[in-house]
């Protein structure tokens, strides 16, 4: 399968995006999906999507609605609450992209 | 040795405030008086909390984790307020939600791997089933530092990372 490639979008500090991207990571490979992560802060994400093109978007802060690309929430990877349901939809739109 | 994240002395229980303004800047103190942050490391997450609120939606016992740049602190420590009565806080990733919090871990840290590798122990922590119910009941801050030290298992001393090479 062709790699996908995933941005994590954050606030200010790069440390809710590393841990969301990490977790991302550990669920695409449990699927068999090849991934590439990139993070990025919320005011960074349309410049990104320009140079990294990511197939979706994972955000733990709010990102514009009209980028064109699913975006995905990332709380749960961090509250807890809701991940299966995310981790379904993350896993389903990988195999999607 | 293990890194003492939480001290007897950074921990408030019960805690009363009525906003997310209050429980930070009594936070802040405490961390302010130990020697851990700066004086700016108040208005600094005030500030930060305005536009990345930092509570987490986490079921039963809502918790927040507010921080702010590395520059406004001294030394890594986590002040922990566990409230007596939920106080509302912004809820991260979303600037309509509000979360009813009723513990406050306020995390000073100076280096962003150590952040990060903070947020991973915390995130499992909180995930944990009974642990955030288990905080929210403690009587004392010496129980609080108990409960961290169990479940947040973290044998680096502060500042002794692996040697590189």
């Amino acid at each position: 399968m062709e790699e996908k490639r995933v941005l994590i979008a954050c606030g200010t500090s790069i440390a809710t995006a590393t841990v969301v991207a990490e977790k991302v990571k550990e669920i695409a490979q449990k699927a068999g999906i090849p991934v590439k992560v990139a993070q990025c802060k919320a005011a960074e994400v349309k410049g990104r999507i320009e140079t990294f093109r990511p197939h979706i978007i994972v955000a733990t802060t709010l990102v514009p609605k009209d980028l064109g690309i699913p975006v995905f929430n990332g709380i749960p990877f961090l509250s807890g609450v809701g991940v299966e349901a995310v981790e379904a939809q993350i896993v389903e739109a990988l195999k999607k992209a | 040795m293990m890194m003492e994240w939480v001290r007897e002395e950074l921990v408030i229980v019960p805690m009363r405030a009525r906003s997310a303004a209050e429980v930070i800047t009594q936070l802040g103190i405490r961390l302010e008086q130990g020697g851990f942050v700066k004086p700016t490391w108040i208005p600094a997450v005030l500030e930060r909390e305005k536009a990345f609120a930092t509570g987490l939606p986490t079921p039963d016992v809502g918790v927040a984790i507010p921080h702010t740049d590395p520059e406004h602190v001294v030394r890594p420590a986590i002040a922990v307020g566990v409230l007596e009565k939920p106080v509302a806080f912004g809820e991260m990733g979303n600037p309509e939600g509000v979360v009813p919090v009723q513990i406050v871990c306020a995390l000073a840290v100076a280096q962003s791997d150590l952040l990060v590798a903070l947020l991973q122990r915390l995130v499992d922590m909180f995930q944990t089933p009974g642990v955030l119910q288990r905080i929210a009941a403690a009587k004392s801050p010496k129980e609080v530092v108990q409960i961290f030290q169990q479940y947040l298992q973290w044998s680096q001393p502060a500042g002794a990372e692996e040697p590189v090479g």
